[in-house]
């Protein structure tokens, strides 16, 4: 992804009061093409007012959202139309068939005749309804729903696609096909926002994450670079047998290990970058005359992150 | 064109559901022909009393009630049949032969020379209607007796003493009996058309608040953002929503003025005319139930305040009975409610009047439409917002 391409999505400075309480307090970040922003806060920091704002949903009091240069807001049609809003609540009407509220949706988004004919079959092959495809949705189950209501999203292949807890009471199977049909998107250029309170999806998914708490946005950057923000380091586990207090003092030598201490057939050492520095530790424990049975890394990760920055879990 | 879409969807949401085709078909289409079957329509010819009397002929009582009021009744609405005993007459009416009788017992003369007396009314719970007729008329002829006693008594007392030419004043002095001239007149309607036109606006406001309730389903259904999210303005979420009410009331009265037209003989007048009332009452429903939806939370709490309001405009607005009919402080009220303006516009077309004849009633009901329809678009452009 090149730094120097456009953005598709710029919120400068955005901010939305509600009498006293201040929902989203000057926040501001970036979304390019092909890039999947994720946007991670507790429940009541300000994320789904931040995206109904970027969504067109609301105004916001201040700041600016441009979407495809275009500015955003409930009346910019032409910026609307560049963007997908998946909400975070089924969004379909019960009493219609799977392919009319596609076709519904289509309309109203301006697709009409053979575009959106063809729009419809393509969604519905994408979230597996075809055959459901005349059958209303309330006879749906609770996983096929979630995947219409993301396919209706996609129906005019929107350049930004806003996914607000898209995975919510979904059974593992159909959260992996929607986890692996927005990587496809975003590998095809599509800019995707993304909110959710399942750390490995953000983790999975997203290039770039946001964490907001209390309306602002407190930390952003690569997975890595939050971590790193952070300080955090990584830890080893490794399964030994034989005498093990040699490996321990020749690995305390080395300059990436920090702390290393010996348990019951096992070393735990603590180093600053694992995966760079895993050869020079194992060959230094093999040196030493002692058998290894196994290795497990454990990187400090998103959660640990989240909770350092918000003092709250994910799920809170 | 985002208006239309938003409107043909809830049209057809409706149509799925049958809701808007319960209550704004079937339900006032068959309280309509059960209504005008219950009660004849009298107008019509279709309503014919069959009055009993008993002892006419044995007391002088009896023989002015025959010449002051059996004689005098319109022989188009009643049939007289004279029994020779209170027996014989119970049978009859036990048969349905006649619906009511009035007996004047052997003894009426002497009892009302005594200051007493009374007159005895037999009536079948199969006939409500003939036998209130009935009662009626036995309490005015009853009134206007004891009338006289009170004058003659009243002479008497205060020093007059000739008793025959009070009584020849008084037997010159006609009975104020008057049996009520059921037949209609220019600007009422027969009773087919005042029940399938009543029946029609009481629920043409049951029908309109599928329309207008839809933003707040939109909003629990959880779809709403989704439409606020779509490339339109959110005024055409609105017109969308004013949009499918308004077709569905017109559809629904239109469907109801043929149906009833066909099926009990309702004469809804000019088809202009009629067709400048239906709008005009449409929007104004639309315009009242709209401004009863913006102050609900939920479309269950908007569903039950705007069937209560429809009940009571309704009742208010004489759907179910003619408001003329009642205390005067009623028929003023009911000028309150776009019901009786649409009643009182359909009486005016009723005599064969051209167009003209609805448009004082027509512009009443534009003026219900405009004033809470300006209130209802600005109470929901903040429904229109998360």
């Amino acid at each position: 992804m090149e730094e120097a391409a456009t953005p598709l999505l710029v919120c400068s400075d955005i901010r939305k009061t509600y009498g006293d309480l201040v929902a989203v307090d000057d926040v501001s970040f970036h979304i390019l093409p092909g890039e999947t922003y994720g946007l991670l806060g507790p429940n009541g920091a300000g994320k789904t007012t931040t995206i109904n704002i970027i969504a067109g949903i609301l105004d916001a009091d201040g700041g600016e959202v441009r979407v495809a240069g275009q500015p955003m807001n409930p009346r910019a049609t032409r910026a609307k139309a560049a963007v997908g809003y998946v909400p975070q609540d089924i969004a379909l009407y019960p009493d219609l068939t799977a392919s009319e509220n596609l076709v519904f949706f289509g309309r109203l988004v301006g697709l009409s005749g053979t575009t959106l004919k063809e729009r419809t079959r393509e969604i519905l092959e994408l979230t597996g309804l075809t055959s459901r495809a005349e059958d209303r949705t309330a006879t749906f189950s609770g996983g096929m729903k979630r995947r219409l209501n993301i396919g209706i999203g996609l129906i005019h292949s929107p350049q930004l696609l806003i996914l607000d807890e898209p995975t919510v009471g979904v059974d593992p199977q159909s959260r992996n096909a929607i986890l692996e049909s927005v990587d496809a998107m975003a590998n095809n250029g599509m800019a995707v926002l993304y909110t959710t309170h399942y750390m490995e999806e953000a983790e999975r998914l997203c290039d770039r994450i946001g964490i907001i708490d209390d309306g602002k946005i407190v930390a952003e950057g690569t997975q890595r670079e939050l971590v790193e923000k952070l300080g955090g380091h990584d830890k080893l586990h490794i399964g030994i047998t034989g005498h093990g207090q040699p490996a321990v003092n020749a690995t305390a030598m080395l300059d990436c290990v920090i702390r290393v201490s010996l348990g019951d057939a096992a070393m735990e050492l603590i180093v600053s970058d694992a995966r760079s520095s895993l050869a020079e530790i194992v060959n230094t424990i093999v040196e030493t005359g002692a058998e290894i049975t196994g290795i497990e890394i454990e990187e400090p990760n998103l959660e640990a992150v989240f909770l350092h920055l918000t003092g709250k879990a994910l799920r809170d | 064109m985002p208006a239309v879409l938003i409107a043909l969807k809830d049209l057809r949401l409706r149509l799925r559901d049958k809701s808007a085709v319960t209550l704004g078909l079937i339900a006032p289409l068959g309280l309509a022909i059960i209504f005008s079957l219950i009660i004849p329509d009298v107008s019509a010819g279709e309503f014919t009393m069959e009055l009993g009397v008993v002892g006419i002929e044995q007391s002088d009582l009896g023989g002015v009630f025959e010449s002051e009021v059996i004689d005098d009744l319109d022989r188009s609405l009643f049939a007289v049949t004279e029994f020779d005993t209170e027996g014989n007459a119970q049978k009859a009416v036990d048969r349905l032969d006649v619906f009511a009788v009035i007996v004047f017992p052997p003894d009426i003369d002497a009892a009302v020379a005594a200051g007493g007396g009374e007159i005895q009314v037999i009536t079948t719970n199969e006939a409500p209607i003939s036998g209130e007729i009935a009662l009626s008329i036995a309490r005015q002829f009853a009134g206007d007796v004891s009338g006289v006693q009170l004058s003659v008594a009243t002479a008497l007392f205060a020093g007059g003493t000739d008793v025959e030419a009070l009584a020849a004043r008084t037997v010159a002095t006609p009975l104020r009996l008057e049996v009520v001239d059921l037949e209609t007149g220019d600007r009422q309607l027969d009773i087919s058309t005042f029940f399938a036109a009543g029946m029609a606006v009481f629920f043409l406001f049951f029908t309109v608040q599928f329309g207008v309730s839809g933003l707040i389903q939109e909003r629990t259904d959880g779809t709403l953002p989704r439409l606020l999210a779509a490339p339109i303005h959110p005024a055409s979420i609105i017109a969308g929503k004013g949009l499918a009410a308004f077709a569905l009331g017109v559809i629904s009265m239109a469907v109801l003025i043929s149906a009833t037209s066909w099926q009990i003989g309702a004469r809804w007048g000019n088809p202009v005319g009629v067709g400048m009332l239906v709008v005009a009452g449409v929007a104004s429903a639309i315009g009242i139930m709209a401004v009863i939806a913006t102050l609900a939370r939920t479309a269950e709490q908007a569903s039950n305040i705007q069937s209560v309001v429809a009940v009571v405009l309704g009742l208010l607005g004489g759907s179910f009975f003619p408001v003329s009919q009642g205390p005067a402080i009623l028929s003023k009220l009911s000028l309150a409610t776009p019901h009786a303006w649409f009643l009182r516009g359909l009486g005016d077309l009723a005599g064969g009047a051209g167009p003209a004849a609805a448009v004082p009633s027509t512009i009443a009901l534009l003026g219900f439409a405009v004033a809470t329809g300006v209130v209802a678009a600005l109470r929901m452009r903040s429904m229109v917002r998360l």
